[in-house]
């Protein structure tokens, strides 16, 4: 191929330079040189100088200055994570006590309304109760004023009943046979006739 | 040589540089180094500047891979693996942002040079021996031998174990500086293919156009493969970490 033998050509012509430049100790920079690069030391000195200050400043500024400042970073972000989730959970205790609170007083409230329904039921029905016992009362008496008042009337006019009977019969017989009876016989039939009545 | 595979792992000087004997010089390689340091400081610095509560998109990139590697080290290394997690970010962000940089057609690809990759691999290796001893003295020994084998096993084992310690610098290295250096030389020479053989017209355009087609699924895969290199090579930190922390398996 063009590529091989063409630096097939170039090493050979250069392992005479190459020999003369490791002779002088001087570097070439001459770009034919045929050696190959990675394998000649006499740029190995240069190499690791430079390797050493680039790598030595390199591990400074990365140890002094942008690593502790990426760990700066993260630890405040993992700070300010923990410290939003314990203000979360703070806020979800407080308002799982909220919560309980509410329910205590909503459970107490209903306790008490239903107490206070139950006394008032029980009061409005202990007056009504009275009230209907006193009614009755009212009542009964009224009524047993209202049997007495009967009872006298009756018996008034019951009592009456025979005076007028009696009259009745003295002017019927006075009427029909113009004569006379006497009280005491007139009492003594319609007695009678009441005896027989009841 | 525009179709030379290798010539885009040359390093050039840029301001040459000479102290003692050696050649220090400033090279392409340093200016890529340099570049991927700065655009990452620059990016992670500049993205979390607000500091949002509600992180911007830029932003999440950047806590994204913060905790992406902020988890890798857990699972590895556990929570007192956490001190060392400058080292693997830095690690991990430096590879896979150098890695990502050597995707773009002329940029240099520093993760492509062995002395680089074996450099960072002798970091994490030092770091963990050092450390090893420094936190549990020659109890750190105790890695070389697994609890619970035959005590006629134990010198084989402990051979094994110790050859296994030695290797995971190499392969740590290898594998990076491998895998960049393959892809690269692979998708060059499949573009080499596209640009040399069009000119033959016929049939070498046909091999041409499916040249073209391999370097786009290839440049697809460069691009996992720049990811995929840098997490592992900050796992396997992480795992060899672990065997600092936690001497006795």
């Amino acid at each position: 191929m063009f590529i091989t033998t063409a630096f097939a050509d170039d090493a050979q012509t250069n392992d005479a330079t190459h020999g003369t430049n490791t002779e002088t100790g001087v570097a070439h920079d001459d770009a034919h040189t045929g050696s190959f690069p990675p394998f000649e030391s006499s740029s190995f000195a240069s190499q690791l100088l430079w390797l050493a200050i680039c790598f030595g400043i390199f591990y400074y500024l990365m140890s002094k200055v942008a690593l502790p400042r990426i760990s700066g970073i993260l630890e405040v972000r993992r700070d300010r994570i923990a410290k939003d989730l314990e203000e979360a959970n703070r806020l979800k205790g407080e308002s799982d006590a909220a919560i309980a609170a509410y329910e205590q007083e909503l459970a107490e409230a209903k306790t008490r309304a239903h107490t206070i329904g139950h006394d008032a039921r029980e009061k409005a029905k202990a007056e009504a109760e009275a009230e209907r016992a006193k009614v009755e009362k009212k009542l009964g008496d009224q009524l047993a004023k209202a049997e007495d008042n009967i009872a006298k009337l009756k018996a008034e006019a019951l009592a009456e009943v025979d005076g007028i009977a009696k009259d009745t019969a003295t002017t019927l017989i006075s009427q029909l046979i113009d004569g006379k009876v006497t009280d005491a016989e007139v009492a003594k039939a319609v007695s009678a006739v009441a005896g027989s009545a009841k | 040589m525009a179709n030379d595979p290798i010539h885009q792992f040359q390093i050039n000087n840029l301001v040459p540089l000479e102290i003692g004997g050696y050649d220090l010089s400033f090279t392409n390689s340093s200016l890529f180094m340099a570049i991927t340091v700065v655009t990452t400081s620059i990016f992670l610095v500049w993205s979390t500047s607000g500091r949002g509560l509600m992180p911007t998109r830029v932003q999440s990139i950047s806590e994204m891979a913060y905790e992406f590697v902020a988890g890798m080290l857990r699972d590895g290394a556990g929570n007192e693996g956490m001190k060392f997690f400058p080292l693997v970010f830095s690690l991990f962000m430096f590879v896979l942002v150098a890695n990502l940089f050597g995707m773009f057609p002329y940029f240099f690809t520093v993760t492509s040079h062995i002395i680089v990759t074996f450099a960072l691999a002798m970091v994490v290796i030092l770091t963990v021996v050092l450390y090893g001893f420094y936190k549990h003295g020659f109890g750190f020994l105790k890695l070389f031998v697994p609890s619970g084998i035959p005590a006629a096993l134990v010198p084989l084992v402990v051979m094994i174990e110790v050859i296994s310690f030695l290797s995971r610098p190499i392969s740590l290295s290898v594998r990076l500086f491998a895998n960049m250096l393959a892809g690269h030389i692979t998708l060059k020479v499949f573009a080499g293919f596209v640009a040399s053989l069009i000119t033959l017209g016929g049939f070498g355009i046909g091999v041409a156009l499916l040249s073209m087609v391999m370097t786009v699924m290839l440049t697809g895969l460069e691009f996992l493969v720049a990811f995929l290199q840098a997490y592992v090579f900050a796992v396997l930190t992480c795992m060899y970490l672990n065997d600092a922390l936690h001497p006795s398996h």
